[in-house]
């Protein structure tokens, strides 16, 4: 065991981590931030996804201590500071873009990612930026509509803050 | 998943100490290494991360060669100005790399490095002709891959560059296996400076990747998509899985050629 320390969600945290725990192990079960979903295992299905440094990765195929010292984003941090729902989530409910809700927290950290390198992407990019994310319920139909409307939304928030 | 020390080194020489060590493995991005962990299929009793080498890390030109670190992303590969302008093949190539999570850990070096017989960089090395630099020596890509899964590379031996000859064009076609996003058969096709044609195979070989002789004399002194219609490309020594039948790779192999061509004219 050793101990490591990265910025969660803005926070310094630190916790024990074995040369091969997870980055996934170590934020749902040293953490206890358990927004951040297990669903394959294997790197297929992207409920996993979080930001290390600036970037969407697979949480369950890197490992903790690869991110020592780094600093990460999960679902918990999408939120506003007051709690109500960020941008990107809020999309989620207005467009019914879920329903089990289990691949969620991966989809809306992919798509914080695109739409920070892409701030509109068409509909074939949204569908392409999203392959690594799998969702049994919806038919991604309004996960995209979710998406577009997350980049409107930024977009003119954007606009009006210049 | 068994369990082993992790060691994250700042510099190379650092890291080829520590792989010095009994049982120690090299790890890049983890996207091919830590599946395989977790299916116990190896079991380092130390795993070195390449991943906090800065000085493993980086595009640049050199003259008439592109040079990219051995631990450069996929994803940065894919979004650089400078790969685009110069080889717009590997642009096309690591766009299409597995999805975005995997690109932005996935490297180049870790890719050449397991040389998986469907995988999409092995292609482009050896159609482009490309020189990989080592710790300890440069090799040539006709001299690096050498079977499945396999490469020339020694314990302790740590690709820091791979340097591809910038050509007149490049295309990568991938026709890829849906579920995987592996190649089931893709082409990466090169006119060089000098007007030869050079064409790289992977996903269809059994014996990894490969050039194709015929269809670079034929594309060299014709460079259209008809002269890809009088080359017979044989079924004999392409995979057979349930994906695809020996036959049916070989009929691909020249259609992706084709629409290479037609890419590039």
């Amino acid at each position: 065991m050793a101990t490591i320390s990265m910025t969660v969600n803005g926070k310094q945290v630190s916790g024990e981590a074995q040369g091969n725990t997870l980055l996934v192990e170590f934020l749902r079960q040293e953490l206890k931030l358990t927004g951040t979903h297990v669903g394959c295992d294997t790197s297929q299905c992207g409920a996993c996804v979080v930001h290390v440094n600036g970037e969407s990765v697979k949480s369950c195929s890197v490992f903790a201590s690869a991110c020592d010292g780094g600093s990460v984003t999960t679902i918990e941090g999408m939120a506003n500071d007051d709690g109500t729902l960020g941008v990107i989530q809020q999309a989620f409910q207005n467009e019914h873009g879920l329903q089990c809700g289990f691949c969620t927290p991966g989809m809306v950290m992919s798509i914080a990612d695109m739409l920070k390198n892409n701030p509109q992407p068409t509909e074939a990019e949204i569908r392409e930026g999203l392959k690594g994310n799998i969702c049994r319920c919806t038919g991604y139909h309004n996960i995209v509509k979710a998406a577009q409307s997350a980049a409107a939304t930024l977009a003119g928030a954007a606009q009006a803050a210049e | 998943m068994y369990n082993f020390d992790f060691t994250r080194p700042t510099d190379l020489s650092a890291a080829v100490d520590a792989l010095r060590g009994d049982g120690a493995q090299a790890l890049g991005g983890g996207q091919t290494l830590i599946p395989v962990l977790k299916q116990r299929l190896a079991a380092p009793t130390t795993l070195v991360d390449l991943s906090g080498i800065d000085s493993l890390k980086g595009i640049r030109r050199m003259g008439d060669m592109l040079v990219i670190g051995g631990g450069t992303t996929h994803g940065a590969v894919a979004a650089s100005g400078d790969v685009a302008a110069a080889i717009p093949g590997l642009v096309q190539l690591t766009s299409k790399i597995g999805d975005p999570q995997v690109r932005n850990r996935g490297t180049i070096g870790g890719s050449l490095a397991n040389n998986d017989p469907a995988a999409c960089y092995p292609a482009a090395a050896l159609a482009l002709g490309a020189t990989i630099e080592t710790n300890q020596r440069e090799i040539a890509a006709e001299d690096f891959f050498q079977g499945l899964y396999a490469t020339c590379l020694e314990d302790g031996e740590v690709i820091t560059a791979v340097k591809f000859p910038i050509p007149a064009a490049s295309t990568y076609q991938k026709f890829e296996q849906p579920a995987s996003r592996f190649s089931l058969t893709s082409v990466f096709l090169a006119k060089m400076q000098d007007g030869s044609v050079r064409v790289g195979v992977t996903g269809a070989g059994a014996d990894g990747v490969f050039r194709h002789e015929g269809l670079e004399q034929a594309l060299s002194s014709d460079f259209s998509a008809s002269a890809v219609d009088g080359v017979s490309v044989s079924a004999e020594g392409m995979s057979n899985d349930l994906h695809a039948t020996p036959e049916y790779r070989a009929n691909l192999v020249k259609v992706m050629t084709k629409r290479a061509v037609e890419a590039v004219t």
